[in-house]
């Protein structure tokens, strides 16, 4: 008998040496993948930003045609934001709080904008708002622009962050169901009523957590606006097509520098993410606590 | 169309109204005026244009590298993973938080970081030309871009759903003699992998479409370097609408096809 526990202590030890064998190298690999995939690019950005100083940096940062690239993406990312958070919120609602014929499909149709290239939402635009495209004619006629200005671009941009908002409220709000807001109209609250003080402050969490990650999607979008927007500087030039311009003159220090403006975007849109995730979290486990 | 379980609450017909609408008026009759433009073609012609040496050579090149970002993903997601819900260790709230970077980050700024990176005469990528070879301007370096910008889904799939599995059950299976191995391939393994195949067709759907982190460290060259979304764009500046869009279609059929396959697989798995 004590043949077999030795045996038996003898075979947990070694398993246990191993999982701390496991255990490091799955740490140290998460490390490395962290610092050589995930730092080193944000470094590099910024150290070949400031490769000949601030000078040169904010010079870049605060040429006009740098803010006016900046401006144009604030006001895409103004309307389209807005636009798919709507969308979001209708979506998520029929989808969560009733059963019809459909439903299943109607989830891939929303979820469809993530697996078509970016490049073939710009080209889908171009054909029928394009001067060769099928609304051509008739845009010319009255002088109306798409092609090439900001409706193109901001088209565009909510194809691609279409699904965002969406996909964040179906689950939260399948999860919840429908008991508070029954309640709220048994109780004699009308359909805005409800709105307002049963569900929104429920979603409010996801709902910023879904906008937070459309944002970040529309700030930086490149394939798809680079085709519908014709690169005319301090018109209809984005921040992220004026580092692919910039770099493509081999004005590598300034097409950093706008990097590093978009990258610092980036980061604060993380800690947003970040902070938005700890509040759900939070919720949950309060939720389960009751 | 409506059955619906809770008629006290109002709002079926304006949401579900205003939700078709939106998704018909950006996404569907968009998408459909694609194909209405690709059916102007005959079939000699629109197979003329898909199987010019050109575009076919663009059509391995994308799918052969998104398919190698999607796997090496499908690894160092896992371990990622792994390491993140197992254990709890120095920088790991830190690891956690930037897991997301790539998505945060825009594309083109990711692109000519990696270049930056992985050229010649770069910080990495002259290690790679002390040992006589070449990642940026190569296959190689466009597999880099797109397993940069996809390697949050991965993660992000499995990490609820190894969190879900309770250590107890892998403990039970290792107290009942199993090897680490067999507690793997019969415990862990079936219960991820239909989470680890949604990460894996998210990652590599948005690999074959990506243009922005690729254009930069590809080089472009025509036959060699050149994916498929910049041979559409490439189209486009010549006006060459109709081959930009068969070779949309052809991305499009081809991407969808694969996703359902996945689909299958995967309902498959489910099923047994």
């Amino acid at each position: 008998m004590s043949s077999v526990t030795l045996s038996a202590s003898a075979s947990a030890n070694a398993a246990r040496r191993g999982n701390v064998l496991g255990r490091r190298l799955l740490i140290i690999s998460a490390w490395l993948v962290f610092v050589l995939f995930l730092l080193l690019p944000l470094f590099i950005v910024l150290s070949e930003a400031l490769k000949h100083g601030f000078g040169t940096f904010f010079g870049a940062i605060f040429e006009p045609d740098a803010i006016s690239a900046l401006k144009l993406t604030l006001l895409a990312v103004g309307i389209s934001v807005p636009l798919n958070l709507v969308f979001g919120v209708a979506a998520a609602w029929c989808v969560s709080k009733y059963e019809f014929r459909g439903k299943s499909l109607l989830v891939t149709l929303i979820d469809l904008p993530f697996s078509v290239s970016p490049v073939i939402a710009g080209l889908i635009y171009v054909l029928l708002f394009g001067a060769q495209g099928f609304f051509g004619p008739w845009l010319r006629e009255h002088d109306i622009q798409i092609i090439f200005a900001l409706p193109g671009i901001v088209l565009a941009t909510v194809f691609v962050t279409v699904p965002f908002v969406a996909r964040e409220l179906i689950p939260l709000m399948q999860e919840q169901g429908t008991q508070e807001e029954e309640a709220a109209r048994l109780l004699g609250a009308n359909g805005w009523q409800m709105f307002w003080h049963v569900t929104l402050p429920n979603i409010k969490w996801g709902l910023i957590y879904g906008v937070v990650l459309c944002t970040a999607r529309a700030m930086g979008e490149f394939g798809a606006v680079s085709v519908v927007s014709g690169h005319i500087r301090g018109y209809t030039n984005t921040l992220p097509l004026h580092v692919e311009i910039l770099y493509n003159e081999y004005n590598h220090v300034a097409a950093f520098s706008v990097a590093s403006l978009l990258l610092l975007m980036a980061v604060f849109i993380l800690l947003l993410k970040q902070w938005s995730e700890s509040r759900i979290n939070r919720l949950k486990a309060s939720a389960g606590e009751e | 169309m409506s059955r619906r379980t809770s008629p006290v609450i109002p709002g079926f017909g304006l949401t579900l109204g205003y939700t078709l609408v939106y998704l018909s008026l950006l996404v569907l009759i968009p998408l459909g005026a694609m194909f209405v433009h690709a059916a102007q073609l005959t079939w000699a012609e629109f197979w003329a244009i898909i199987s010019a040496p050109r575009v076919l050579a663009a059509l391995k090149l994308s799918f052969a590298t998104a398919f190698a970002a999607a796997v090496i993903n499908g690894i160092i997601g896992t371990l990622l993973a792994w390491a993140l819900v197992r254990y709890s260790f120095p920088g790991r709230k830190v690891i956690e938080a930037m897991i997301d970077l790539p998505f945060a980050l825009p594309t083109a700024v990711a692109g000519i970081a990696l270049t930056a990176l992985y050229a010649p005469s770069g910080l990495v990528g002259q290690f790679a030309t002390d040992l006589g070879f070449k990642i940026a301007y190569t296959p190689i370096g466009i597999t880099l871009a797109l397993t940069f910008v996809t390697l949050p889904f991965v993660v992000r799939t499995i990490q609820p759903v190894l969190a879900d599995i309770p250590r107890e059950v892998e403990e039970a299976a290792a107290c009942l003699g199993a090897k680490p191995l067999q507690v793997f391939r019969h415990v862990l393994l079936p219960a991820l992998l239909p989470a680890w195949l949604t990460g894996f067709s998210l990652a590599f759907a948005r690999g074959v479409g990506e243009y922005g982190s690729v254009i930069f460290i590809a080089g472009n060259m025509p036959m060699k370097t050149e994916i498929l979304p910049l041979l559409i764009m490439v189209k486009l500046d010549q006006y060459d609408y109709t081959g930009a869009t068969a070779i949309g279609v052809l991305m499009l059929v081809v991407s969808f096809i694969l996703l359902l396959l996945i689909n299958l697989l995967q309902r498959q798995i489910a099923k047994s």
